[in-house]
């Protein structure tokens, strides 16, 4: 192979390190359809979420259970940017992600309740599912690990040279590892079609990035790697898409990672057990009173007069009966088989 | 339709809650997402969100109600354009049903009755001798509490001794052990680090080096798996690399092992990796009071030292003796119960399943001693030994997975120096061989249990 062999100097055609480029306010916008499939994707995002907070708070979920409610816009964004064939790995605020991909939410919620119709047949849980058939590789509960995962998937798409580009979610306590900038450097020394999106939702558990890190601006990270690196209005869906556009086309043109921070923000506490008391009550306030990735869609789809609050209502109740239908199935499904203990160990 | 609102779990262990407030009252509208009232749990007041849309109907369990049962109904929500006052008649009173069954109970393994147990007690003793002076006033605490003040009181006698971890400082610990350290002794003695085991654990170990006596704590030994080269490499090995120059007097500490539905990367026992390492000590208490003297031993000790929590065990309230400085030795196991026929050698969350067997042993007639060893490495053999002798049976009991366990070690240990004195080979009772599933019913089947301690107890007695 010889992807080691050929490293690029020309960054010509790439936006320049240390000279971070922002997508915010993207005037060019999305068409009706592009708002209304960002709506209804968000939407369903945000109630599969409630609902399985809900499930946990009735003893239906155990365990860890991390909610992805306020960052939606970053999962629909960026899947909409994506060809069939790119894959996805995060972390285990992993909810969105799988349901953007595809997955269905039935499948999921059983994992959550740890039934056997479940992704993984309830032996995962919320924090490990995946789906070959959506390019969905998990789903994973140790912080920075699916860095370098999603650095072999691209390793893997360059080997084959099949075109594909493999996105690793990450949030901005995760940057922090060493094995995600000894896994940059080997991205961008093999031109490796990764992107890497850096979900900086403020906070890793209570610490905040500026207790955490001593370079706050996440596009940055990648600068002694040659990494181009962009800041995203991670709340914004259309910057989002627009990012997304670039950095895939850029990683996918045999030009090696990009590195995208999406400034976002979760708005429950980092799992279902933290009162989240680090944090002011304002802060939270503005963010969804003012940034609400859901609610800006909504917003313009009202003024352009592209859909009536019937019609988002209508879309309301749709996306809840789905999302009741997989809380229904997934309350009762049955438990895996006792057998089940000891499958897939070994193959 | 109207909608029931229920009390919810807010952590994996929660069963009731305190109902501190309410936000909304009756009549008004209600968004999903919205915060609808406070609730307290054992660790933090939290906020309950609403999912449902529509008006709140009626209030059933009112604000500063204690011990309300998870999935108690503690209000109604009538749908938007619903008359809220029929919604709130309708609605039955409340009462602390779940709404929903939990999962059905496992079947096979789990199935045959647990043995009842005693009703009259057997002889039960905690050889403390030498360890806690007759007539010391005890006070009940928890293993949470008992941690923090060992740490405490070490910090207040050395300056040397600081903590460093993630969340240890400003959150006061993830689980809540470093509470309160960081306002007694400041930013520079308890120190938040960024998410980076590696780094940090080898900060540490060369801040050991340079003399200091780090606490090094991990969120949870899982996590140490990205800082076990530093551990082993460089911690454990200095001292006899250097000829004696060097050492890492410090403690890695942290909970280890299951807890309870956090799935494979988040569930394993690490006793017997450490216990394989020459230059480290690894200490793993049961009690409050052992874990008091074991920490405030293992800070002091001029070695590494792999200090395993459980976090099961942090929320137990056990006997702790009150004296201003407390301090276990290492390598010393406990005789925890003392009795005749069979021993039972374990450590940690272990002996909640070696004690609870014992009972019932006894209400079948069979008296058994049960081992706490404390200290896994060094282990103390000799008071394992002496038992064996006396019992001539023996089963050992772990939560880690079976092949090359602390159980494995135990059992050679037994036939290399009490082989003439066996009437039955080991046994022992382990976690299966199975990464830790996160279904209900097949982690109940992945952990070791009282009726498989009973059973290997009956087998190796011939019973
Ligand atoms: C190696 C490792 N260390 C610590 C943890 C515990 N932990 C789980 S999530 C988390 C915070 C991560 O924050 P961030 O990367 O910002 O992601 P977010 O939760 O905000 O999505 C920590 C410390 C872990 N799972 N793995
Ligand atoms: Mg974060």
């Amino acid at each position: 192979m010889a992807v080691a062999a050929t490293k690029k100097t020309d960054l010509s055609d790439a936006p320049a390190t240390g000279n971070t480029l922002r997508f915010a306010n993207d005037p060019t916008g999305f068409t009706r359809e592009q708002e209304l499939h960002a709506y209804r994707e968000m939407l369903f995002i945000r109630r599969f979420e409630e609902k399985a907070g809900q499930l946990y708070g009735m003893g239906l979920i155990g365990g860890f259970c991390h909610l992805y409610i306020g960052q939606e816009a970053v999962v629909v964004g960026v899947q909409m940017s994506m060809k069939d064939g790119d894959q996805v790995i995060t972390g285990y605020r992993d909810h969105g992600h799988m349901l953007a991909t595809g997955m269905e939410a039935r499948g999921v919620m059983a994992e959550l309740t740890g039934r056997r119709s479940g992704y993984s047949h309830g032996k995962g849980g919320s924090m490990h599912m995946f789906s070959k058939e959506k390019h969905f590789y998990g789903g994973h509960g140790i912080v920075g690990a699916q860095v370098s995962l999603g650095t072999g998937l691209g390793f893997a798409n360059r080997y084959r040279d099949n075109g594909n580009v493999s996105i690793a979610y990450f949030g901005d306590g995760a940057s922090n590892q060493g094995q995600v900038y000894e896994s940059f450097n080997m991205a961008e020394l093999w031109r490796l079609p990764v992107v890497y999106v850096i979900e900086n939702n403020r906070y890793a558990m209570g610490t905040s990035v500026t207790r955490s890190s001593a370079l706050t601006d996440f596009s940055k990270r990648g600068s002694s790697f040659n990494i181009p690196g962009a800041k995203v209005d991670g709340m914004d869906v259309r910057a989002v898409k627009a990012a997304s556009d670039m950095a895939l086309e850029h990683a996918r043109s045999g030009k090696g990672p990009f590195l995208l921070e999406m400034e976002t923000y979760r708005y429950r506490g980092h799992s279902m057990s933290d009162p989240a008391k680090y944090r002011s009550k304002d802060e939270l306030e503005q963010m969804r009173n003012e940034h609400d990735p859901i609610e800006q869609v909504k917003h313009r789809l009202i003024e352009k007069k592209w859909a009536s609050e019937e019609e988002l209502k209508k879309m309301d109740a749709d996306v809840r009966s789905i999302v009741n239908d997989a809380a229904d199935f997934a309350t009762h499904d049955p438990e895996p088989d006792a057998a089940e203990l000891y499958t897939d160990i070994l193959k | 339709m109207s909608v029931d609102i229920l009390m919810p779990a807010l952590s994996p262990t929660m069963e009731q809650g305190k109902l501190s407030k309410w936000l909304k009252k009756e009549g008004d509208a209600i968004k999903s997402g919205d915060v609808i009232a406070e609730i307290e749990t054992d660790k933090a007041t939290m906020e309950v969100e609403a999912v449902d849309e529509g008006i709140l109907a009626k209030i059933l369990v009112a604000d500063g109600t204690d011990n309300v049962a998870v999935n108690t109904r503690i209000g109604v929500i009538a749908a938007e354009g619903e008359d809220a006052s029929a919604a709130a008649s309708a609605a039955a009173p409340a009462d602390s049903k779940p709404a929903v069954s939990k999962s059905a109970e496992p079947t096979s393994a789990e199935s045959k009755p647990e043995p009842k147990p005693a009703e009259a007690k057997a002889p039960d003793s905690y050889d403390a001798s030498g360890e806690i002076p007759a007539g010391t006033e005890m006070v009940k605490m928890t293993v949470r509490e008992a941690l923090r003040d060992a740490m405490a009181e070490e910090m207040r006698r050395d300056d040397d001794v600081f903590v460093m971890g993630e969340e240890v400082a400003e959150y006061q610990g993830a689980y809540k052990v470093t509470q309160g350290l960081l306002q007694e002794f400041g930013a520079r003695r308890v120190i938040d680090t960024p998410i980076t085991e590696h780094g940090f654990a080898g900060i540490g170990v060369g801040a050991a080096m340079a003399g200091l006596r780090p606490i090094v704590e991990f969120m949870t030994f899982n996590f140490a798996m990205q800082a076990i080269d530093q551990i082993i490499n460089s911690a454990a090995k200095t001292l006899y690399m250097s000829g004696g120059q060097l050492g890492c007097p410090m403690v890695f500490r942290g909970p280890n092992g299951a807890a309870a539905r956090v799935a494979a990367q988040h569930s394993q026992c690490y006793a017997a990796w450490y216990s394989q390492i020459p230059g480290l000590k690894v200490v793993m208490p049961h009690t409050a009071a052992d874990a008091k003297g074991l920490l405030k031993a293992a800070i002091r000790d001029p070695n590494p030292i792999i200090f395993l929590e459980n976090e099961i065990l942090y929320g137990q309230t056990f006997d702790v003796p009150k004296l201003d400085d407390f301090v276990l030795p290492i390598g010393k196991a406990k005789v925890a119960r003392v009795g005749k026929d069979v021993t039972l050698v374990t450590f940690g969350i272990g002996m909640t399943y070696a004690l609870k067997a014992a009972e019932a042993l006894a209400g079948e007639g069979i008296e058994a001693e049960v081992i706490d060893l404390r200290t896994i490495r060094p282990m103390d053999m000799a008071t394992v030994i002496k038992s064996v002798r006396k019992t001539h049976r023996c089963v050992a009991i772990e939560e880690g997975f079976p092949q090359s366990g602390v159980t494995a070690e135990i059992a050679m240990r037994i036939m290399e120096e009490a082989f003439d004195y066996l009437d039955a080979p080991v046994a022992r009772v382990t976690g299966k061989d199975v990464p830790m599933p996160y279904a209900a019913n097949l982690e109940k089947l992945a952990l070791p249990n009282v009726g498989e301690v009973v059973a290997a107890a009956k087998a190796v007695c011939y019973r």
